[in-house]
């Protein structure tokens, strides 16, 4: 090897370096950041110097933290399974039967998953007041479905495209009507593409802010990043850091250890959404 | 004779059959996307050209375009202008929007594509790396505003810290106070937060290309700077411009990032925060409702003229 390659590999290294660093770092820090308390808050550490429950143990006790996950929870696996439900025979259709108008139907549902969500509050606030659900999970699981059904449709359409069209024909030729074809036949191959699916609309549901801000008024009715974000302390001028890091850091692992683990589906169902859709 | 006639009619109420269990497939979640998003979206736009409030949201009147421009004449002889369309704050906020929206998408863009040419090489760990940047991508929005918040933070964040060190800045920067500086705070960390998108979008573009295309040009010799020009970035161009409006349209609606990292500043209020402050918080309901229809229009605007100009094919049916 020349000296040139030896200087072209290190630089390939160090540019990996950078990109792992980058991303990692903050979430790094702020798990440094949820084991202090005090003025050990207000120094700057690159490693954890002692491990100090005491953050996650106000979090935990705090008045409604464990209420807020709870909410999230249930929230977003409500949403994902409804969503679900709906998109598994709607993207059949869409994907195996031919009929007019199919390209344009595709297109709208793509349009309602990049919806702006601010265009549609003033008309679903109407809607959440009238079902009387404001102020309760509901009025989260009606607005969510917006963006976790189209975008589900969408990516089991593009997974249901790729399914051999054999497997159909024998099944069609044995007599068996869609609703079978679905079930009895689709639904075992599928199962790879429903958990990719239903996880990362899971994770947006999670995450979402604007409605779960707007359709609460209570603190107990508050999912979990609008607890976060709203999360203050006892002033205006004191903002506690610690408990903010130490509930950052616990709705954050899990959804960390789920990427991990599922990462290589989730890069396709990602890819599926934008790519090749 | 008889027998084509026969499998032609099974054959065409076989296709009918298909084509009416389609229907019924279809019927629940378009009745429910209808309840979600189209009648919504209606009631938005009415709510516009309506003088209703957030306290009574059935008494509301008919006023025209009031909300977007109304014309007024004083006794006096003075015009008076008022409405959104001529509200300096909307302005601003449109004005921040778009920076925003092409500030950030062209860097996560060029960003996403180096990463994703680092991890189309093969190395050891590459496996490592690709989980390592999806850690920003699965960390919510609001702890990701709130983390960098704190790093960020004047008087003991660890980015006025490095930067001190190093020698980069001479005394701490508010960065997130800061009216001139919000803005830079806002992308640092939505580049932060979406680059891995980008860049898995991206390395699924380019491991579609084939590897003996490589091969030939590295036979020819040609530059791998060219070879990136000439070759890699046309054949992932159809796969970039997808992505690119993808993100785009999510940079445009921007929210929760600023509420919670640069809450109430002028310099970073976007569309959507502007129209839900006034929406909600302010009591102009059907001004804020203006404002959330302007920012509709101006996205549809912009993706019709991008499919357009671009010759996108979002539906993938072409290709088939």
């Amino acid at each position: 090897m020349t000296a040139m390659d030896y200087f072209k590999k290190t630089a390939f290294y160090f540019a990996v370096l950078v990109i792992v660093v980058v991303a990692v770092f903050p979430f790094y820090y702020a798990v440094i950041t949820s084991f202090k308390t005090g003025t050990a808050l207000f120094q700057v550490d690159y490693w954890i110097t002692k491990f100090d429950w005491t953050n996650y143990i106000s979090v935990m006790n705090g008045r409604n933290f464990i209420r807020s996950i709870g909410n999230s929870v249930f929230i977003a696996s409500t949403t994902v399974a409804f969503a679900l439900l709906l998109a598994v025979t709607a993207s059949y259709a869409l994907a195996r039967v031919r009929f007019r108008g199919r390209g344009l139907l595709l297109m709208v549902i793509l349009a309602v998953s990049m919806f702006p969500q601010i265009a549609v509050l003033a008309g679903l606030f109407e809607l959440v007041r009238f079902l009387g659900i404001y102020n309760t999970p509901w009025a989260m699981i009606l607005s969510y479905t917006i963006f976790t059904l189209p975008f589900t449709v969408w990516v089991l359409t593009t997974f249901m495209r790729d399914l051999p069209i054999e497997i159909e024909e024998a099944a069609i030729v044995d007599g068996a009507t869609p609703w079978v074809i679905i079930t009895k036949v689709f639904m075992p191959l599928l199962w790879p593409a429903l958990v990719t699916t239903g996880l990362l609309a899971f994770i947006g549901a999670w995450n979402e802010f604007l409605f779960a801000l707007t359709f609460t008024a209570s603190e107990t009715q508050r999912t979990v990043p609008v607890a976060i974000g709203l999360l203050s302390g006892a002033s205006q001028q004191e903002i506690p850091w610690g408990p903010i890091m130490a509930a950052s850091v616990i709705v954050t692992v899990p959804l960390i250890v789920l990427v991990l683990i599922f990462q290589r589906k989730i890069v396709a169902g990602l890819t599926a959404g934008g790519v090749k859709g | 004779m008889n027998t084509t006639t026969n499998t032609g009619g099974r054959e065409r109420s076989l296709q009918e059959q298909r084509a009416r269990a389609a229907f019924w497939f279809l019927a629940p979640m378009l009745i429910m996307l209808f309840c979600v998003a189209a009648w919504p979206l209606f009631r938005s736009i009415y709510f516009s050209f309506t003088n209703t409030t957030l306290s009574s949201l059935y008494t509301g009147e008919w006023i025209g375009f009031d909300n977007y421009l109304s014309r007024r004449e004083l006794s006096s002889g003075r015009v008076l202008w008022r409405g959104t369309l001529v509200d300096p704050a909307w302005w601003n906020a449109v004005w921040n929007t778009v920076r925003f929206s092409v500030v950030s998408v062209t860097i996560e863009t060029v960003l996403g594509m180096l990463v994703a040419l680092v991890l189309n090489a093969e190395f050891k760990g590459r496996g490592f790396v690709r989980a390592a940047i999806l850690v920003p991508w699965a960390i919510p929005t609001i702890v990701s505003a709130k983390m960098w918040g704190w790093m960020l933070n004047d008087q003991f964040g660890i980015i006025n810290d490095i930067l001190l060190n190093v020698g980069l800045i001479d005394q701490k920067v508010a960065w997130a106070a800061n009216i001139d500086t919000a803005m830079f705070a806002v992308l640092v960390v939505d580049v932060w937060k979406t680059t891995p998108f980008m860049a898995l979008l991206c390395l699924a573009g380019l491991q579609m290309i084939p590897r003996d295309i490589y091969e030939a040009a590295k036979l020819d010799g040609i530059h791998p700077i060219r070879v990136f020009f000439k070759i890699t970035l046309p054949l992932v161009r159809p796969a970039l411009m997808v992505a690119v409006i993808f993100r785009m349209l999510d940079a445009l609606r921007i929210f929760d990032l600023i509420y919670v990292l640069t809450p109430n500043s002028d310099a970073t209020r976007t569309m959507s925060i502007i129209s839900r402050q006034n929406l909600i918080e302010f009591d102009k309901f059907a001004y804020g409702s203006a404002q959330s229809t302007l920012l509709f229009v101006i996205i549809a605007i912009f993706v019709a003229l991008y499919i357009w100009l671009g010759k996108v094919d979002l539906s993938g049916e072409g290709s088939r």
